[in-house]
């Protein structure tokens, strides 16, 4: 009845701001749809409240037939959403390796006790998440720095590391927060091209925020645009380049 | 030979390395090196259990005082005798079944541990309601409840008379075997997923918590942990002193404990060894400040409440100029020490963490 | 219980609870810029009252220049041990913060007890405080009429500084986004520096008047007052002045009325302020007077 993912009238007010008003969305499985708006649109805020980072102040948010709206963070996170943060925010202290090990964490089987006495159930649930782990960042580009503390990673890496971390929490839905925001053109398209060969391999759904329009434009295949908390429009790349409420929105933002 | 099977030989052989030097001293160390070794022992299990929940997952708790003091009580009313009750209860008597009941030594080690971590459960839900600052005012204000408890329920703690005459069973084997099996357990329960949960949880709660950690889970899980090595120790501290009261258990203990997993680096179970050992060591040494001096014609007048004041300095200059304190967060391994010895003392070999 | 009695205790809960205040102040201040429990502040107390003491002692000063005299030395301490204690660490972890907090509580007792040594010492009460006076038939000494009225007097003079001056503007400011303020220009360092004098001159006041109050001055004195001030500024909401003065008179008095009412809980008094403090955390974290707090992720 809700489909795969669905937002309803999702609102988030901070006081007297009305960041957020009447978010809806409806995701099908597998699609990769792009969220856009100028700076404070509330774009962020609304991953928040899908992730439960955030309690919205009206709204629901389904997934996979039931509500979740407002269940806590690491709950969300268990069900199978995963996010980024555009304000990457690894464990800096943590090397590239364990930041991805923590990700699997939520679901390994093995009690505190068993790692305490160092039971082999335990040694050996340590080396398949530590190969998994590896497997990911592998695919992500980033093995050879395994061993490496994340906080020392070039930028453009560390965007990289936070993707692989949320796919180690093997999400169904993953929703991406600026992953291409400090990078240049080049690991841009490298980037785009990344995320279409995960959504694929992973059988992901993914909604994503990005200011870079041809990121957005060639990877999405429908995108929604926010303004102070409004959508103001929503449809393919080609409809929305040519939407004059958008172009009015960019501009004025300008 | 793999490198995981050659440290485990290595530690094997470190720990027989300790016992026999441990024996050395119970053959011939004097009863004061004797009771600064018991001390060290003691402060080691007590400093790696408070660094498993201050250093490993960043929150500041101020209340291992509370988990000590459950842990001394418990035990020591297991392990006296009910004659040795009557006589001691001359206020009020204690109450019944605690003034029959009966147990060995370890029996009532463990049950100190337990009924510890019990308490810690019972605290935890408001404790880890709430972060930060609020987070150490609350589980002080946990430590000082105790305190008043203590003193308050005459029938079960004997008031402010405490509890006297205790069997010392506390020796070098107890003590020493306790920290060994503390900081075996602890360490793997660090190195383990749990243990990077923690961690992840010191270093961004809200970025764990999107990755499926669960951070009352995991705050709880050490914090109990914490409490039953605490409470152990507890019962060991009561049976190497043999008295114990309310005013043993005050803030001045956690401060201790503080200073000690500060100095040897907040969330390195290494640094909480050295600093405890460093504490039981210097804590002796300094007490020549407290006491009067002698110097044939004239007589220096020992300064109570100097080594205090010299604690709380080295305390501040740590945090202020040197926050990572010895050992930061890293620890010692094997390979590290190796390198040492291999290497021309230029060769920069860096310790794992 | 008699009537008499019982007012008696409610004019001596109020005279407490304005004591909590002043203390509490200085705490919610402090808070409010730092995000920082200064634990150092009840300390400060018993600094104030050893400092009247050999004002009036070595000094043989009037009590009305020595008592002015430590309340000056004591915000200057306040400002000392924020410049060497605090500001240090102002881009480090809380962690670090409230750990070095903790070390400076520790060292100003345990170098009264250096110094001073352990021994209680005696207050002296200027007489005009020790008077006893007859209202309604209640027989009450006018210091316990006066703390109340003393605590509102600074109370206002303090509303003014932070409400009407360019100070106290930046303070407010500061309290709201530190960072902001920072780049604003302002010099936070010493809109800092002033908060400390401002929050320790009150917490020295109140510690003078504690000491007439319970005439026997120990370098431990300062410890409980100033944690149930903090538990005060807590339950009136922290960060919030007017919120503090409300936590505090109620802190006092319901810790007095208590004991008055069941006496059998007198042996628990030092408990009571902490299971407020718990009982506020779990159901009103933001206490009586304070905002919600949103975490920014
Ligand atoms: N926790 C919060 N408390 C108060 N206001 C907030 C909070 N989070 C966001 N806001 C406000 O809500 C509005 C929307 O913010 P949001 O971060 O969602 O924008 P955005 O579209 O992600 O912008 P950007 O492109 O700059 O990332 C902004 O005005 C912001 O200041
Ligand atoms: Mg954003």
């Amino acid at each position: 009845m809700h489909g795969f993912f669905e937002t309803k009238n999702l609102t988030m007010q901070f006081g007297g701001l009305v960041a957020v008003s009447s978010f809806s969305l409806r995701l099908e499985q597998g699609e990769l749809v792009g969220l856009i708006g100028p700076n404070g649109a509330g774009k962020t805020t609304v991953f928040n409240m899908i992730t439960g980072a955030l309690a919205p102040t009206a709204g629901h948010v389904y997934w996979q037939e039931q509500e979740i709206t407002g269940l806590p963070l690491n709950q969300v996170a268990a069900r199978g959403i995963a996010r980024t943060f555009q304000n990457i925010r690894l464990f800096v202290d943590m090397t590239v390796l364990e930041n991805v090990m923590v990700s699997f964490h939520h679901k390994i089987p093995t009690m505190f006790w068993e790692c305490m006495l160092d039971l082999p159930r335990a040694r050996r649930t340590e080396e398949q998440i530590k190969r998994e782990s590896m497997e990911l960042l592998q695919e992500l580009g980033l093995a050879h720095l395994a061993h490496e503390k994340a906080g020392s990673l070039p930028y453009g890496q560390q965007r990289r590391l936070e993707i692989a971390r949320a796919l180690a929490t093997r999400p169904r839905l993953l929703l991406l927060d600026e992953p291409a925001a400090g990078m240049n053109p080049l690991e841009t398209m490298d980037l785009a091209q990344l995320v279409s060969d995960l959504r694929a391999r992973h059988s992901l759904t993914v909604l994503l925020i990005e200011h870079d329009m041809k990121f957005v434009m060639r990877l999405c295949e429908r995108i929604k645009v926010l303004d102070y908390g409004v959508t103001i429009a929503e449809g393919t790349p080609a409809e929305i380049q040519s939407n004059s409420e958008v172009i009015k929105a960019y501009l004025g933002d300008i | 030979m793999s490198k995981a099977r050659r440290d485990q030989l290595l530690s094997v052989l470190g720990i027989l390395v300790l016992f026999s030097v441990l024996y050395l001293f119970q053959l011939f160390g004097t009863d004061y090196q004797i009771r600064i070794l018991n001390n060290m022992a003691i402060f080691i299990t007590l400093a790696v259990s408070y660094n498993l929940v201050n250093g490993i997952c960043g929150i500041l708790h101020l209340g291992p005082n509370a988990f000590i003091t459950v842990g001394a009580y418990t035990s020591a009313l297991l392990t006296m005798s009910a004659a040795e009750k009557q006589a001691s209860f001359i206020i009020e008597p204690l109450i019944w079944p605690l003034s029959v009941l009966h147990a060995p030594f370890v029996v009532s080690l463990l049950a100190g541990g337990i009924l510890a971590t019990l308490f810690a459960y019972l605290i935890s839900y408001p404790v880890f309601r709430v972060r930060g600052d609020y987070l150490a005012i609350v589980t002080l204000g946990f430590g000082e409840v105790v305190r008043v408890l203590c003193n308050a329920f005459q029938t079960v703690t004997n008031g402010p008379l405490g509890l006297k005459g205790l069997q010392p069973h506390t020796n070098l084997w107890w003590s020493w075997g306790v920290a060994v099996l503390t900081i075996i357990l602890i360490t793997k329960l660090i190195n383990s997923s749990y243990g990077r949960a923690m961690k992840a949880i010191r270093d961004d709660e809200t970025a764990a918590r999107a990755m499926g950690v669960d951070p009352f889970r995991h705050l709880l899980l050490a914090f109990l942990v914490s409490a039953f090595f605490s409470g152990v120790a507890g019962g060991l501290l009561a049976h190497l002193i043999t008295t114990i009261s309310p005013t043993l258990f005050t803030f001045f203990l956690t401060f201790n404990l503080l200073m000690m997993i500060v100095v040897g680096g907040l969330g390195s179970t290494t640094g909480a060894v050295l600093g405890a050992a460093l504490f039981a060591w210097g804590g002796e040494a300094l007490r020549v400040v407290e006491n009067p001096i002698n110097l044939g014609v004239i007589r220096i007048p020992g300064i109570p409440g100097m080594r205090m004041v010299i604690f709380s300095i080295l305390l501040m200059v740590v945090i202020v100029f040197a926050r990572r304190g010895i050992m930061g967060r890293k620890e010692f391994s094997w390979e590290w020490l190796i390198g040492k010895f291999s290497k021309s003392p230029t060769g920069g070999s860096s310790v794992a963490s | 219980m008699d009537a008499t009695i019982f007012f008696q205790q409610l004019i001596n809960g109020v005279s407490v609870g304005s004591l909590y205040a002043l203390v509490a102040i200085g705490y919610t201040m402090v808070y409010g810029i730092l995000r920082l429990i200064n634990f150092a502040h009840g300390d400060l107390l018993m600094f104030a009252a050893y400092a009247a003491i050999y004002g009036i002692a070595i000094f043989s000063l009037p009590w009305y220049v020595s008592f002015p005299l430590a309340v000056l030395i004591t915000g200057a301490l306040g400002i000392i041990l924020d410049r060497v204690a605090y500001r240090p660490l102002r881009d480090a972890p809380r962690i670090s913060l409230l750990i070095s907090a903790i070390g400076a509580s520790f060292l100003l007792e345990n170098l009264a007890l250096v110094i001073i040594g352990g021994v209680p010492k005696g207050f002296p009460r200027p007489d005009v405080f020790g008077k006893v006076i007859d209202i309604w038939g209640l027989r009450v000494q006018v210091l316990t009429v006066y703390t109340p009225i003393i605590t509102l007097l600074l109370l206002m003079g303090l509303l003014y500084v932070v409400y009407r001056t360019k100070v106290g503007k930046a303070m407010r400011a500061a309290s709201k986004d530190f960072e902001t303020t920072r780049l604003m220009g302002i010099n936070l360092d010493r809109v800092i520096a002033i908060t400390f004098l401002l929050g320790s001159s009150l917490a020295a006041a109140g510690g003078l008047m504690w000491a007439m109050k319970y005439p026997q001055v120990n370098p431990f004195m300062g410890v409980f007052p100033g944690l149930k001030a903090f538990i005060a500024a807590v339950l009136g909401g922290i960060g919030n002045i007017i919120g503090a003065v409300i936590g505090g008179f109620l802190l006092g008095l319901g810790e007095i009325l208590i004991v008055a009412l069941v006496p059998g809980l007198a042996q628990y008094k030092d408990a009571f302020a902490f299971i407020v403090l718990i009982l506020v955390l779990l159901f009103r974290p933001t206490g009586i007077m304070g905002e919600p707090i949103i975490d920014k992720s």
